[in-house]
């Protein structure tokens, strides 16, 4: 290429009738709160920690009302049962069967058990897990007696109770039987044909003097059902069980009603209309764990988000005027701070519980505790937002331009700090529902009438009956500690992410 | 520096004294639990209300309180948990199985803590840095009553290893109580352990990254020496406090880990009295929640004091 003789034409000028200017910026420009969004989406675990917060919301909303239970569907016997679903159940999965495993059942409490299958048709024992064998001396010798660990289904072992009907009910109840074809009542055993029976609604057949039954010779149990036609109580004219002469009785007079052995399983279907399904189980009051712990869950999601709220406002405000006016407005307003924190919260809540709930209501006075020293935390980290921001050139500006106490306080220091005062709102949520499960717990306050039951209630209820009901404490315990876990994860994500000082920083 | 603890004790004091004002007075003002008739305390308890100025007006009666407390160490009967009892002996009856527990629990979780926090911040960003973290993170969310639950169930029930429930009587250094008393110390310990983890962690890769780590390396100490002699003795100045105050939060103790594990303590009686009511008793154990707060956050700021010599000058301009 020759340098030297260019030619003129292949000379250009790279401006002429066009002025220089900078490009304009063709990204678009982040913002705070999508910046803050990108940092928080690297963070793994607090995305995890808030699909799994959005999931347990949901169940709070939605769970109450899809269930078809409330939260006045308590069942007086079905209480601290175990999950059952009854489809699920019969598939034999040996899941949701009700189960619950019977230590050391000797022979003649296992053959109850056979004799509620025989007699109902729906079998209580999921499964003989253990056998054991013992010897014991009878007679001068040695002979072999067994007990058995059985894994039952304790809805269906529950089986034939007693019942007393008034005239009304009991045709009812036969009605019911003739439209629907389920047998509720189960024929009468007057305890005179049945004494070793000890008035055990569930014992219906004929019994050896050592309390094995007796068999007749196809190997099956010999029924001693009630033909006393004279004791009979009101007429009973509704379907019979399949193996019945006619002759059979299906109560007794009982001063002006009469008793039943029924079906507790179908008269349940009666009462409610449908078949027990309980996939948590029930509780102590006989609720449904399922419902009960969104119930619960709801109640609290919605009282600390309100606390926060509130306690968000005040604190700012407070916070705020510390903060800005500095000096002995601080201080005294400081001192108030001390004063109000060194009051030991459950005295708080106790004493507002005492003087006001009967006034005001449970709920709004457990939200005067709550709001009374809650705030404090809010306005202190207020207060070093100001002290941080006060001093700053632009309120200098701001005020020489003559703008208001106001107006540079809530215009132009405030939206600074907003960040970490939502983020540290996070933070508290969780912190609420923790002490309001705490009292709630501890019976200080009692909100059952209000929201139907809240999980410091369930928990309560739930370690009364530890050993007998594990599952009325398990599932309210995974729920609150899945619950605090996603809330502070998620809490610590977004302040990590609103920080403005981790900005670029990998660590 | 002493100058600087008397007016923060004397500062504590008067807060402590308004805020007995306010619920001495708002404990009053509730309606009197009616007194059965024929008990024989009941004629005791009404002669006590008498002296007390029952119908004179509440600032009255608060001086009648504060001045019974002052002379005669005296803070009035028992009215329906334990009718005609002194509360104050009451309370000290109580306060040794609140102690014994939380003692136990803080000796070993604290070391525990810290161990793991150092541990955690010297292999930072390893692995056994984000499962210490990751479990610190759980545990500190977890309220402490699902791991009593957890501990009742798995360690009492299944296991049977120990007794559900603390055993009674006073003999609190025998073996059974002690081994009656596992199950609540480590429901306790969990929370504490967390928390002095987190701590310890959070200050000591703090301190490990500062400059003056890296010129006591320069200067020839092994990283061993830097980390003990420097690092460590600078992070126990945040941490000791905190030991401090949990010490004093001993007295305290967990309301709900004693009503599940049935410890016959300050706090199943503070509940008691809530429930009874008990006002006498409320009112006391008001008092004594108060101050262990306000001493422990005493504590923790005059320590800082005395253990860091830069805030100990700090204060002195």
């Amino acid at each position: 290429m020759e340098y030297e003789k260019i030619p003129a034409e292949k000379f250009r000028f790279v401006q002429e009738n066009e002025r220089i200017h900078d490009k304009e910026l063709q990204t678009k420009a982040r913002g705070f709160f999508a910046d803050a969004m990108l940092r928080f989406r690297k963070n793994k675990s607090s995305v995890i920690a808030a699909w799994i917060l959005l999931f347990l919301v949901l169940y709070s909303i939605f769970v109450p009302l899809l269930t078809g239970y409330t939260a006045d569907d308590k069942d007086p016997m079905y209480n601290n049962f175990p999950p059952f679903i009854p489809s699920i159940a019969d598939k034999g999965w040996g899941i949701l069967n009700g189960s619950k495993i019977l230590d050391s059942q000797n022979d003649s409490s296992l053959a109850v058990l056979k004799g509620t299958a025989i007699e109902t048709g729906k079998d209580p024992i999921n499964e003989i897990v253990k056998v054991h064998e013992t010897l014991v001396k009878r007679r001068g010798q040695w002979v072999p007696q067994y007990s058995y660990d059985v894994d039952v289904n304790r809805y269906y072992a529950f089986g034939i109770q007693y019942r007393t009907f008034n005239a009304n009910d009991y045709k009812r109840l036969q009605e019911w039987q003739n439209e629907t074809g389920i047998q509720v009542i189960y024929p009468y055993v007057e305890p005179e044909d049945l004494p070793a029976a000890k008035d055990n609604p569930k014992m219906w057949f004929e019994l050896n003097r050592d309390g094995t039954p007796k068999l007749d010779d196809d190997g099956n149990y010999i029924p001693v059902y009630s033909t006393h036609t004279e004791k009979q109580g009101f007429e009973y004219d509704s379907i019979r069980l399949p193996n019945d002469p006619g002759d059979w009785v299906y109560s007794t007079a009982k001063a002006g009603a009469v008793q039943c052995r029924i079906l507790y399983y179908n008269y349940y279907i009666y009462l409610n209309g449908h078949e027990p399904s309980y996939l948590m189980g029930t509780n102590v009051m006989g609720m449904d764990m399922f419902t009960a712990i969104g119930l619960g869950a709801r109640f609290s999601l919605i009282f600390a988000i309100l606390v926060s709220a509130i306690n968000l406002s005040i604190g700012a405000v407070y916070g705020a005027v510390q903060g800005y006016y500095g000096g002995w407005v601080d201080m005294t307003l400081d001192r108030i701070c001390d004063v109000l924190s060194g009051v030991p919260f459950v005295v708080v809540t106790t004493l507002f519980q005492l003087h006001l709930a009967q006034k005001v209501g449970v709920v709004p006075s457990f939200l005067f505790a709550f709001v009374l020293t809650g705030w404090i935390g809010m306005a202190a980290l207020t207060r070093r937002q100001f002290y941080r921001f006060k001093s700053q050139e632009f309120i200098l500006a701001a005020r020489t331009l003559g703008a208001s106490d106001k107006r540079l306080m809530f215009k132009h220091i405030f939206p600074n700090g907003i960040g970490s005062i939502i983020t540290s709102c996070a933070l508290t949520i969780p912190g609420v529902i923790g002490s309001e499960t705490s009292m709630t717990y501890l019976g200080i306050v009692n909100l059952s009438a209000f929201a139907g039951t809240t999980i410091g209630t369930l928990l309560a209820q739930g370690n009364a009956a530890v050993t007998t009901a594990p599952h009325a404490m398990l599932w309210p315990s995974i729920f609150l500690g899945l619950l605090m876990i996603c809330f502070n994860l998620f809490g610590n994500g977004l302040r990590d992410a609103f920080n403005p000082t981790t900005r670029g920083i990998d660590d | 520096m002493f100058k600087y603890a008397l007016q923060r004790i004397v500062y504590m004091f008067f807060v402590f004294m308004i805020i007995t004002v306010m619920c001495f007075v708002l404990i009053r003002m509730l309606p009197l639990p009616q007194l059965p008739p024929e008990d024989v305390h009941s004629l005791q308890i009404q002669m006590r209300r008498e002296q007390l100025g029952y119908n004179k007006p509440y600032l009255v009666q608060f001086w009648y309180f504060i001045r019974n407390i002052f002379t005669k160490w005296d803070w009035g009967l028992s009215e329906t948990l334990y009718p005609g009892r002194e509360v104050w002996s009451v309370f000290v009856e109580k306060l040794p199985a609140t102690m014994i527990v939380n003692l136990y629990s803080i000796l070993w979780t604290i070391p525990v803590g810290i161990a793991l926090g150092i541990w955690a911040a010297l292999k930072k960003n390893t692995w056994i840095d984000y499962t210490i973290s990751t479990l610190t993170m759980v545990v500190i969310s977890v309220p402490s009553f699902v791991y009593a639950f957890l501990i009742q169930y798995i360690l009492c029930y299944k296991l049977q290893w120990f007794p559900f429930l603390m055993k009674g009587g006073t003999d609190y250094f025998s073996w059974a109580m002690f081994k009656s008393i596992v199950p609540p110390i480590l429901a306790l310990s969990f929370g504490v352990i967390a928390g002095f983890c987190r701590t310890t962690r959070a200050e000591l890769t703090e301190v490990l990254t500062s400059e003056f780590m890296l010129l006591a390396r320069t200067k020839g100490l092994t990283k061993t020496q830097a980390t003990v002699r420097h690092a460590l003795r600078n992070c126990f100045v945040v941490i000791v406090p905190g030991i401090f105050g949990e010490f004093i939060g001993i007295l305290g103790g967990s309301l709900i880990i004693e009503r599940i594990f049935s410890i016959p303590g300050v706090g199943g009686l503070t509940l008691n009295a809530i429930n009874g009511p008990d006002y006498n008793i409320f009112m006391l154990s008001t008092c004594f929640y108060t101050a262990i707060g306000l001493a422990a956050g005493l504590v923790v700021d005059i320590s800082y004091g005395f253990i860091d010599p830069r805030i100990r000058m700090g204060s002195k301009k």
